[in-house]
């Protein structure tokens, strides 16, 4: 399937990710090229099998559910770009 | 021969009988390391992380020796470790520049596993940006250099990738042994081109704790070594259960070393049909027949087996892994660590995630986020996620059926060339550079154990590598064979030392 550049626009508003609208002709030709080579996995009959979730037959372990660590705010906190009184600070989010 | 061309299992002998300090080892890999710069291979260097480690291993296995017993095989012996790796307060940045300046807080396991057996890092290995590349040459630091090179001729050439830089440190002789990561043939194709062995265990063997998540049900951590011997001593340092690791298995880990008999007469070695690809190179085949007739001339029975759904793994590889990375990349946004992007007037939250993950991530990462992002978004979920998924259901069952059959091991080619130039794929359609990886793409689709081992040179010199895979958590006899096929090619070939 052909990716447009409508598309191509969509997905990356999508992934966050700021695209150029000179640069979405040739990404949407990229994206166009990938999903083609992936076109060939309607030729398998997958007729009445499970999508695989797991390649070992296990199931996940459990704990109970209580607290294990904790008070480590400095070390959460030690590569943020924006720190302040103890919080991630990001640019304003309601006006 | 300087030591830091040693195998880990002559150092470990070496140190044992005290022929050698783990300080003269570690300082004659630092030596290497300085000199290796040509190679791009060390990105962030830990000398003083590396001579008090070498410091505490000689204290420790003078004690050992007091009391009668042994340090752990691991002890002293100097090691790259891949970016992709969180180590405490030192640069863990997968070779991008999103988490440049990230210094994590923590210790992955693998490493952790590593510095408790007494390893010494020298430092981190170059890599492809998040994993994802099949040339080292996606990464924020430049390429890294294959130290191997085309007879008469000086053109660089790729160490592979994703592990490019723990291939080219571990066959240019900077460090003993090298940890590698591996999601689609990223520790067996780098390994392949550089003469060296690698192998992926079996998913769920080594825990993936602190290891930067590229796609987590394909990810899997295993040693880059100068020997099969060597492989088997490291990986069992780094296997074993995880309570931090959730997909890690609470499975004893057998003794790799003691496995190493030599021995595989009667057991059955499968070679699949359909891994004769079209347009194969006849030096690719040569190789192939050549590592049939080693294991033949051992004992073994080989058996034309049929894995019938292989043509379609790659693509289902390239939904789910791209899938999967959308995810787990979505944490990098410019809040919690790593770059954010100077904002302007204005700019709101939206406007930071955008900006930030536009300039931290290069366009690979870009393109594989915006795949996965596609075929997980409404309306395509099921026609390419669902159907992939479903696909690798058939590509297991292919392999559950042979191995059900009485295969012991599959024998395959590890890679469809030689180390190629350097740019050579620059223009290229990104497609044929995910061709790279359509002998190993299947082994992480089914989870399973594989291993390259060098077998020979081709017409030009370089090294080429055979492919085994083994059955699940079975990598005892998987090394055993690769053993063997190792022992019978008597591959010695090093690269002529131009850096």
């Amino acid at each position: 399937m052909a990716i447009d550049i409508d598309t191509a626009r969509k997905v990356a508003k999508l992934a966050r990710i700021r695209v150029e609208e000179a640069d979405l002709p040739k990404l949407a030709g990229q994206l166009s090229g990938i999903l083609g080579f992936m076109e060939q996995l309607n030729e398998v009959d997958v007729t009445g099998v499970e999508p695989m979730t797991s390649v070992t037959p296990m199931r996940l372990k459990r704990r109970a559910d209580v607290v294990t660590d904790g008070d480590i705010q400095a070390q959460v906190l030690k590569n943020a770009p924006d720190a302040r009184e103890g919080f991630f600070a990001v640019p304003k989010v309601v006006e | 021969m300087s030591a830091n061309t040693w195998t880990i299992a002559a150092a470990r002998d070496a140190l044992r009988k005290g022929e050698i300090s783990a300080v003269d080892l570690t300082m004659s890999c630092l030596t290497a390391m300085d000199a290796g710069d040509g190679l791009n291979a060390f990105v962030h260097k830990t000398p003083e992380i590396a001579l008090d480690q070498a410091r505490a291993a000689d204290a420790r296995i003078a004690d050992s020796r007091k009391s009668g017993g042994d340090a752990p095989a691991m002890c002293g012996i100097p090691l790259g470790i891949k970016d992709l790796f969180a180590t405490r307060g030192v640069p863990s940045q997968a070779a991008s520049n999103i988490l440049r300046g990230f210094k994590p807080e923590y210790e992955s396991t693998v490493t952790t596993k590593l510095f408790d057996a007494g390893a010494v890092m020298l430092g981190k290995l170059n890599m492809d940006e998040f994993a994802m590349g099949s040339s080292n040459e996606t990464s924020c630091y430049g390429n890294a250099v294959n130290p191997w090179r085309r007879k008469g001729s000086d053109v660089a050439l790729t160490p592979g990738g994703s592990s490019g830089g723990s291939a080219a440190a571990v066959a240019g002789d900077l460090c003993l042994a090298a940890t590698g990561t591996d999601t689609g043939g990223s520790i067996r194709q780098p390994a392949a081109f550089t003469g060296i062995v690698g192998i992926k265990p079996t998913y769920g063997r080594v825990s993936r704790w602190g290891v930067v998540a590229f796609a987590s049900s394909l990810d899997q951590a295993g040693p880059m070594t100068k020997s099969v011997r060597d492989a088997a001593i490291m990986l069992q340092a780094m296997s074993g259960h995880d309570p931090k690791d959730s997909t890690s298995a609470d499975l004893a880990v057998p003794d790799f070393e003691a496995a190493l008999t030599g021995d595989i007469r009667g057991k059955v070695i499968g070679i699949p049909r359909e891994y004769r690809m079209d347009g194969m190179p006849a030096e690719i085949e040569a190789l192939w027949q050549n590592g049939i007739a080693m294991l033949k001339d051992a004992g073994a029975e080989v058996r034309d087996i049929s894995l019938p759904h292989t043509k379609y793994a790659l693509p289902a590889y390239y939904v789910i892994a791209p899938a999967e990375a959308s995810s787990n990349l979505a944490r990098y946004d410019g809040v919690r660590y790593g770059h954010r992007a100077k904002l302007t007037a204005g700019d709101g939250i939206t406007e930071m995630y955008e900006k930030t993950r536009a300039e931290g991530f290069g366009p690979e990462v870009q393109r594989r986020i915006m795949v996965g992002t596609y075929v997980l978004s409404a309306g395509f979920y099921d026609a390419y996620y669902n159907r992939a998924r479903k696909v690798r259901a058939l590509i297991k069952r292919d392999f559950d059926l042979v191995f059900a059959d009485g295969i012991d091991a599959i024998l395959t080619p590890a890679t469809p060339s030689a180390a190629f130039g350097l740019g050579e794929m620059a223009d290229a359609d990104p497609v044929k550079m995910y061709l790279n990886d359509v002998f190993t793409v299947t082994v992480n689709l089914a989870g399973l154990p594989g291993v390259a081992v060098p077998v020979g040179l081709d017409a030009q010199g370089l090294p080429l590598g055979l492919q085994l895979i083994g059955r699940p958590w079975d990598e005892a006899n998987l090394l055993n064979h690769a053993h063997v096929l190792e022992s019978r090619a008597g591959f010695v070939a090093k690269p002529e030392k131009w850096w």
